[in-house]
C-alpha cells in the first residue's frame, strides 16, 4: 500500500518539484566530471592534453555546436517559417561537410592550440594574428551573450526565478567547470551534455510522433497518414491548413531563391569557420581522429536536426487545430501559463471572442514567439510531467555546453595568442596558466554582462555571427592549405575587407545605425539578406586576398614547407606551442 | 622521391575531394533548393522530393559522404605509407 501509494506520488508530482530533480542531478554530474578531469597544464587546458578520442570529441562538438537556438528555436523558427527553415537544417550540418574534408585534418596536422595561432604561423605575421584574435573575439563574443541570455531565460521560466538571477546561476556554473576544468574539463562535460539534451529532444518528439502519426519515428512520422484514420498524409493536410488561413503553403514558404541559397552558403561556410568547433578538432591524437571524429559529430548533430522539422510540422498543425477559431474562454491551461510571460499574446480585435489566427496581418489576433513551440510542445501534448521537466534539463545542457565551449576559445584567444604569442613570448607555463583562468573569469564576467543587459541587437546578431566567421577564417584557412603560394599581404588584406564588409552590411541592414528608419528589403545588394550576406562578403574575401597576393612576393621557403608538411596525414605530433 | 609521392597523394585527394564536393552541392543547393519546385512534383510517401531533400534528405546525405571520406582517405594513407 504504501508502495502504490508512492508510485502514484511520483506520478503527480508538479513540473516544479520533477525539474529540481532532473536539474539538479544533472548540475552534480556536470561538476562532478569537472572536479574529475581538471586541467594541470596549458596543453590539457587548451586542447585536454590531445589525447581525446574520436568518439568522445564528436559527442564532445555536437553538444558544444547545439546551443539553446538549437535546442530551443530552431524547431519553432521552422515552424512558422516552413519550407524556408531548410536554410537552417543544411546550413548547420551541411558545414560540417566542409570541416571535414578542408579544414579539420590539416589544422590537425598542423598541431596548434587555436585558430589565431594558425593564421598566425601560415602567414608569418603578427599582424595576421592579431587580426585573427580580433575576428576570433567578435564572432565569438556575439556568439555567447546570445547563450547566456537563454541560460537565464530557461532558469527563470522552469525554476520561476528572476532572469537576471537565471544568468547569474548560469555564469556561476560555467564558471566553475570552464575556469577549473579548461578543455579537459568542458570536453568531458559535453559529453554527458550530449546525452542529457538529446534524450530530452527525442523522448517528446517521439511522444507526439505516435499521439499523431501512429509513427514512432518523427523523421518518418511526419511523411505519414495522420492517425484520425482519414488516410490524409499530415503534410497535405499541413499544407492545406495553411492556404485556408491564407498563409502560404508549408512546403513552399516565401524567401527567394537567391536568398535561401546565399543564407545557405553562408550557414554553412560560417560553421565551418567558427574558432570553437575548429578548435575540437586539435584535440584528438591522429589525423584520420580528426576526420572521424567530424563524421562522428555530424551524425549525432544530425539525429537532432532531423527531428527538428518533424516537431515543427506536428506542432504548427497542433496549435492550429487546438486554438484557430476556438473561443478563447475555453483554451487549454498551457496557453494562460504561458500567456503570463508575454511568449503568446491575443487580442480580440474583431471582439467575437473567438483566435483569429490568419496571415493578414491587420485581422490575425494571435501572435506566438518561436521558442514556444519546443518549451511548451510537451504540455500542448499533454505529455507526463517528467518530460516537460526533461525539456529544462536539455535546453539547460544544450545552453551550457556553447556557452563553455566559446568561454576557452575567448580566454585562449587572450592568454595564448596575445599574451604568450604577441606580448609577453617569455611567459612561464605555470603563468600562462593562471592568466588563462583569469582571462576564463574576466570573458565569463562579460557574457554575463550582456547577459543580463543584452544590447537590443544580440538576439539579431547571433545569426550573423556565422556572416562574420565565414567572411573572415574561412578564406583564409582555405586558402593558407590549399594554395601554397598565398602570402600574408593578401590574407590580411582580405580578412579586413571580408569582415569590415559584412559588419558595415550588418550594421546598414540589419540594426539600421546609418540611416533615419532600417532600410527595406528592395535596398538588399543582389536581394540578398543580412543573414546570406556573409556569402558575398566571403566571396570578396577570396577575391581581394588573391588579386593582392599576385602583386605581392611569394612566402618565404619554409612557410611553403610547412604547407606541403599539413598536407601529409602522417607525423602528426602532438600539439606544441 | 618523396617529392613525387606526396605530389601524388595530394592530386588523389583532391581529386576525392572534388567529387564529394559535387554530390555535397548537388543534394543540397541542387535537390533542395534550385530543383525544388520541379522535384516537389514528385511525391515520396507523404513528402514532396525537392521539400523532403530540403528538410531531410541532404542531411543524411551529408553524414554519408564524411564517412565515405573516412573510409577513402584511410586507404589513400595506407597506400601510401601515411597511416604511420
Amino acid at each position: 500500500m504504501v508502495m502504490i501509494n508512492s508510485i502514484l506520488l511520483v506520478r503527480e508530482l508538479p513540473v516544479q518539484t520533477w525539474t529540481y530533480i532532473l536539474v539538479g542531478i544533472t548540475f552534480t554530474l556536470y561538476i562532478g566530471i569537472a572536479i574529475w578531469s581538471r586541467a594541470g597544464s596549458t596543453k590539457e587546458f587548451y586542447v585536454a592534453g590531445g589525447g581525446v578520442s574520436p568518439l568522445a570529441n564528436g559527442m564532445a562538438t555536437a553538444a558544444d555546436w547545439m546551443s539553446a537556438a538549437s535546442f530551443i528555436s530552431m524547431a519553432g523558427i521552422i515552424s512558422f517559417a516552413g519550407y524556408d527553415g531548410a536554410v537552417y537544417l543544411m546550413g548547420w550540418t551541411g558545414g560540417y561537410v566542409l570541416l571535414a574534408l578542408l579544414l579539420a585534418p590539416y589544422l590537425r596536422k598542423f598541431g596548434k592550440f587555436t585558430v589565431p595561432d594558425f593564421i598566425g604561423d601560415r602567414y608569418y605575421s603578427n599582424t595576421a594574428r592579431l587580426v585573427g584574435v580580433i575576428c576570433a573575439l567578435l564572432v565569438s563574443f556575439t556568439y555567447v551573450a546570445g547563450q547566456m541570455r537563454g541560460v537565464g531565460l530557461v532558469f527563470s521560466r522552469f525554476l520561476e526565478v528572476d532572469i537576471n538571477t537565471g544568468v547569474i546561476i548560469g555564469m556561476l556554473i560555467v564558471l566553475f567547470y570552464a575556469v577549473l576544468g579548461g578543455m579537459k574539463g568542458i570536453t568531458y562535460t559535453q559529453v554527458a551534455q550530449y546525452c542529457v539534451l538529446i534524450f530530452a529532444f527525442m523522448v517528446p518528439a517521439i511522444f507526439i510522433s505516435i499521439q499523431m502519426t501512429g509513427n514512432p519515428i518523427p523523421q518518418l512520422g511526419f511523411g505519414s497518414e495522420v492517425a484520425d484514420g482519414s488516410g490524409t498524409f499530415l503534410m497535405d493536410k499541413l499544407d492545406g491548413l495553411s492556404t485556408d488561413l491564407g498563409f502560404n503553403e508549408y512546403t513552399e514558404g516565401t524567401k527567394s531563391l537567391v536568398d535561401i541559397f546565399a543564407i545557405t552558403l553562408a550557414l554553412m561556410v560560417g560553421t565551418a569557420g567558427l574558432p570553437h568547433v575548429i578548435v575540437r578538432f586539435f584535440t584528438v591524437k591522429r589525423v584520420r581522429d580528426a576526420r572521424k571524429s567530424a563524421g562522428i559529430a555530424l551524425l549525432l548533430i544530425v539525429i537532432l536536426y532531423s527531428t527538428a522539422p518533424a516537431v515543427a510540422a506536428f506542432a504548427r498543425t497542433n496549435m492550429i487545430e487546438t486554438l484557430s477559431n476556438q473561443p478563447y474562454a475555453t483554451v487549454p491551461e498551457w496557453f494562460k501559463k504561458w500567456e503570463t510571460t508575454g511568449l503568446i499574446t491575443f487580442i480580440d480585435k474583431n471582439k467575437d471572442g473567438l483566435i483569429q489566427y490568419v496571415a493578414d496581418e491587420n485581422q490575425n489576433e494571435l501572435v506566438v514567439d518561436n521558442d514556444i513551440m519546443v518549451l511548451a510542445n510537451p504540455e500542448i501534448a499533454e505529455l507526463p510531467n517528467w518530460v516537460i521537466a526533461l525539456v529544462a534539463a536539455g535546453a539547460l545542457a544544450a545552453a551550457l555546453s556553447t556557452a563553455a565551449g566559446l568561454l576557452l576559445v575567448i580566454s585562449a584567444s587572450v592568454s595564448h595568442d596575445l599574451i604568450k604569442k604577441i606580448i609577453n613570448p617569455k611567459i612561464s607555463e605555470k603563468n600562462e596558466l593562471v592568466a588563462a583562468r583569469l582571462s576564463s573569469i574576466a570573458a565569463v564576467c562579460v557574457a554575463g554582462y550582456f547577459g543580463i543587459n543584452p544590447p537590443g541587437f544580440v538576439a539579431a546578431t547571433v545569426a550573423l555571427a556565422f556572416g562574420l566567421a565565414a567572411a573572415s577564417f574561412f578564406p583564409a584557412i582555405i586558402l593558407g592549405i590549399f594554395y601554397k603560394r598565398m602570402n600574408k599581404e593578401g590574407a590580411i588584406a582580405g580578412m579586413i575587407i571580408g569582415i569590415l564588409t559584412m559588419l558595415y552590411y550588418m550594421l546598414k541592414y540589419k540594426l539600421g545605425w546609418f540611416d533615419a528608419v532600417l532600410p527595406c528589403k528592395s535596398e538588399w545588394w543582389f536581394g540578398i539578406s543580412p543573414e546570406g550576406f556573409g556569402s558575398v562578403a566571403m566571396l570578396l574575401n577570396f577575391i581581394v586576398s588573391i588579386t593582392i597576393m599576385k602583386f605581392t612576393p611569394e612566402p618565404p621557403k619554409n612557410v611553403q614547407i610547412i604547407v606541403e608538411q599539413i598536407r601529409i596525414p602522417s607525423g602528426a605530433g602532438e600539439a606544441t606551442h | 622521391m618523396t617529392k613525387n609521392k606526396s605530389k601524388a597523394y595530394w592530386k588523389d585527394n583532391i581529386r576525392y575531394l572534388l567529387i564529394l564536393l559535387a554530390v555535397w552541392f548537388l543534394v543540397s543547393f541542387g535537390a533542395g533548393i534550385i530543383f525544388k519546385n520541379f522535384l516537389n512534383e514528385f511525391k515520396f510517401g507523404g513528402f514532396k522530393i525537392g521539400f523532403w531533400f530540403a528538410q531531410q534528405g541532404s542531411m543524411y546525405v551529408f553524414v554519408i559522404l564524411i564517412f565515405i571520406y573516412v573510409r577513402l582517405m584511410n586507404k589513400l594513407d595506407k597506400k601510401y605509407g601515411y597511416d604511420k
